[in-house]
Formats: C-alpha cells, structure tokens, sequence
C-alpha cells in the first residue's frame, strides 16, 4: 500500500469543480503522476498527484475537509 | 550568477527588510513575513540585513546554481534537499554550480527562507526589492516566481567575509508551534464592543483558518458582539463598519463580528472596518509562522509593554548575531 500525502495545508477537493465529476474514485486503477485531488489554500489550487500505479484503495479524507502537510490524502494499493 | 527556476513552488518571492514610508498612499511594506528567520538567514552567508532573500511558503521551488553559491535555509521546519540528499536548516551550506536545492514537505509554520551570499539581485522599487505582488511591484517583476525564471544573485559583500560559526545555535531558532499567544495593545476601537464581545476576544480560542496569507489571517473562534448604535454618516450599517480610516499593519478587524482578521506586511492601507486591537511589532514574525489550524489566544498588553517586547527582540537578534561571530 502506498499513502499519498498532503504536501501543504488547506481545503481538500476530490472534483475540479463544482458540478464535475470526481478526478478519481475508489477501485479506479491509477498511473503514475496521475491526479487524484486539489488542495486550496491562498486562493490557489494544487493538484495532488499520485506518485505509484495502482489501485486506488481510499481517501483518507472528505471533500471540503481541512488537512495539514504530511495528512494522509488517498491509500492506492500497488502494482 | 543565478538561480534557474525549475519548480516554482506554491508562491515564493523575493523579499528583505520591505519597502517603508508609503503606505499613506496605499503601498504596504511587503518584505519577508518571518523578519527573524530572514535576517538570521542572511547572517550565515555572510550578507547585511538588508539583502534580499527567497521567500518560500508551504511547498518550496527546484532551483539549480550556475555557478557555485553559499546559501542558507531559515524559517518553517523543513527538509532541505542538495542534489536530493538532505542538509540541515539554520546552517551556512555550499551549492556548486550545477547543483539542485529542492525541500521536502513543511513540518510546521508556513514559511522558510533561501538566504544567498550576495543577496538577490533585483532592481530596487521605491527603496526595496520586496515583491508586492498585488501590486505588481518589486522582486522579480512584480510576481512570485515562475518556472523558467532567472532569478539574479548578487556578489559576495565585504569581500566575501563570512561568520565565525556556520549554524544558529538552537537557543536562537524559534519555535513553530500549532498553540500561540499573540500580544496585543487594544484600539483604537475596542470600546465599540460589548464586554462579551471583549472577553471573546482575550479569552476565547481562536483557529487560523485557511484563508491566511501575506495580506492578513482569517481566524475563526466563539465571535464577538458589538454594542449597539445609530452608525455615523459613511460608516456602513453593520455595527464592525465604522467611517473610512487608515489601518495600521498588524491591526485586526472583525468583520460583521465573526472571523478577526489580522492585517500582514501585504495588507491594505485603510478601510471601514473597526481596528479592536493591534498586534504588538515584536509578535509579528510569530503571526507570520501560523500555520492554518494554529491555536491562538490574544493577550492584551500596555503600550510600554509592547515597547519592551520590542527592545529585547532587537536584544535577542544581537545576541544570535553575535553567537554567530557575525562581521556584517
């Protein structure tokens, strides 16, 4: 299992906008460098990419939520 | 001699001491938000205060040398990364030209600091190389950092000298901490609250929110209620508006009551918002370091309180100086 992390704080987002599809969901298999989130704060958004391929397994938090540098974001089991 | 941009970061500028005597025509002074960390940073590589340093928040640049630099990396804990193998913070470092400086994640605060030997060498706008981003003036041409940018270092001052030690002693780093109490002189407008409103305000908890950044810091906590009145001609109608006035930097409004906001080096100049308190000079290089979710209480202090605060700062930034065997 890989863990995707937060590189800095701010507000969680799993979809590009309001309206839009989620960027990824639960059992969607994942590439490397692919983007899974965006994180705002500063009035800029960053998007959080995963950094193995595999199998997305869980956010490890919810849309809207808060999160601080190091949180845990998604859990994608390898390979 | 530059720094070749290859990631920007999340917002990194070029900033020094700020840009002071025009913020009576609504220039604020910008300049590093962590004023100690900066300037300690620049006593390791052998600069005066005043040179301009790398201003890095949250999420650090990539950047390569093209020739060989002497650098230090100050401010918010963080893992500094030479050609990806880690370096210490708070220590002088070598770069030879090539070499790639990049950082791993924050560990707390918000901000950490690229000092180069020489400074950053932008033109000076209004008496500072300070970027004011909003305004599009200062730094590297108005704005924070872009990948592809050539960011100019300055030589080597007083002939390359450096200080006697290469890292600040551990007693003279601050600390980054996610519980702080921020010093306060009340006013100019803190009568227009109730005695609830007051003791809400030093009593309460209050929560860096995540809309923080060079301007000002939103906090959220318990409110505040204000004591009715009849608003004056070209005061606005909520009982936090008062009648357009000049702000003070560090001075903190809370708009409709709900969410105090504290006004930082970026900030806007005045406005119709009643000012309830003014963090003392000393405490703003702490506000600096709040991190969203930062645990804040405000304590209220005398006037003379807040000028002995600010004598053993200057006391304490003499003495790291000296620790230092600085000869800037």
């Amino acid at each position: 299992m890989a863990t995707i992390v937060s590189p800095l704080p701010g507000i969680f987002y799993r979809k590009p906008g309001p309206g839009k599809p989620p960027f990824a969901n639960e059992g969607d298999t994942i590439e490397v460098g692919q983007t899974l989130g965006i994180i705002e704060i500063m009035k800029q958004f960053t998007e959080i990419q995963s950094d193995v391929a595999g199998t997305l397994e869980s956010f490890e938090v919810n849309e809207g939520d808060m999160v601080n540098p190091g949180d845990a974001i998604v859990v994608v089991r390898e390979g | 001699m530059a720094f070749d941009i290859k990631n920007p970061g999340l917002a990194t500028t070029v900033q020094d001491q700020g840009r002071r005597g025009h913020y009576n025509v609504g220039i604020p002074q910008s300049g590093s938000m962590d004023q100690y960390s900066a300037e300690l940073g620049n006593v390791l590589v052998g600069n005066t205060a005043q040179e301009a340093v790398l201003e890095c928040t949250y999420l650090g640049p990539v950047l390569t040398t093209d020739t060989d630099a002497v650098i230090a990396v100050t401010g918010a804990p963080v893992e500094v990364r030479i050609n990806g193998e880690a370096r210490p913070q708070w220590t002088r470092l070598q770069l030879n030209a090539g070499d790639e400086l990049s950082f791993g994640v924050i560990r707390g605060g918000t901000r950490y600091y690229i000092a180069v030997q020489g400074g950053i060498d932008v033109p000076e706008v209004l008496g500072s190389r300070s970027t004011y981003s909003l305004g599009a003036i200062g730094g590297f041409h108005g704005r924070k950092l872009e990948a592809g940018d050539q960011v100019p270092v300055g030589s080597p001052l007083n002939g390359g000298a450096l200080p006697d030690a290469d890292t600040v002693p551990e007693e003279f780093r601050p600390v980054f901490e996610k519980e702080q109490a921020v010093r306060i002189v009340l006013g100019l407008y803190d009568h227009r609250l109730t005695d609830e409103g007051l003791d809400n305000l030093l009593n309460g908890e209050w929560k860096v929110t995540p809309v923080a950044d060079r301007m000002g810091l939103r906090y959220s906590g318990p409110g505040v209620s204000w004591k009715e009145r009849e608003q004056p001609f070209g005061a606005g109608s909520d009982p936090s508006n008062i009648v357009d006035a000049g702000y003070a930097v560090g001075s903190i409004q809370i708009p409709g009551g709900t969410q105090p906001i504290i006004l930082h080096r970026d900030a806007v100049s005045g406005g119709g918002y009643a000012m309830v308190g003014t963090v003392i000079s000393a405490d703003m290089d702490l506000v600096a370091r709040a991190a969203p979710g930062t645990s804040t209480r405000f304590i209220a202090v005398s006037l003379e309180e807040a000028l002995v605060a600010r004598k053993e700062l200057a006391e304490r930034k003499k003495n790291a100086r000296a620790a230092l065997g600085a000869h800037s």
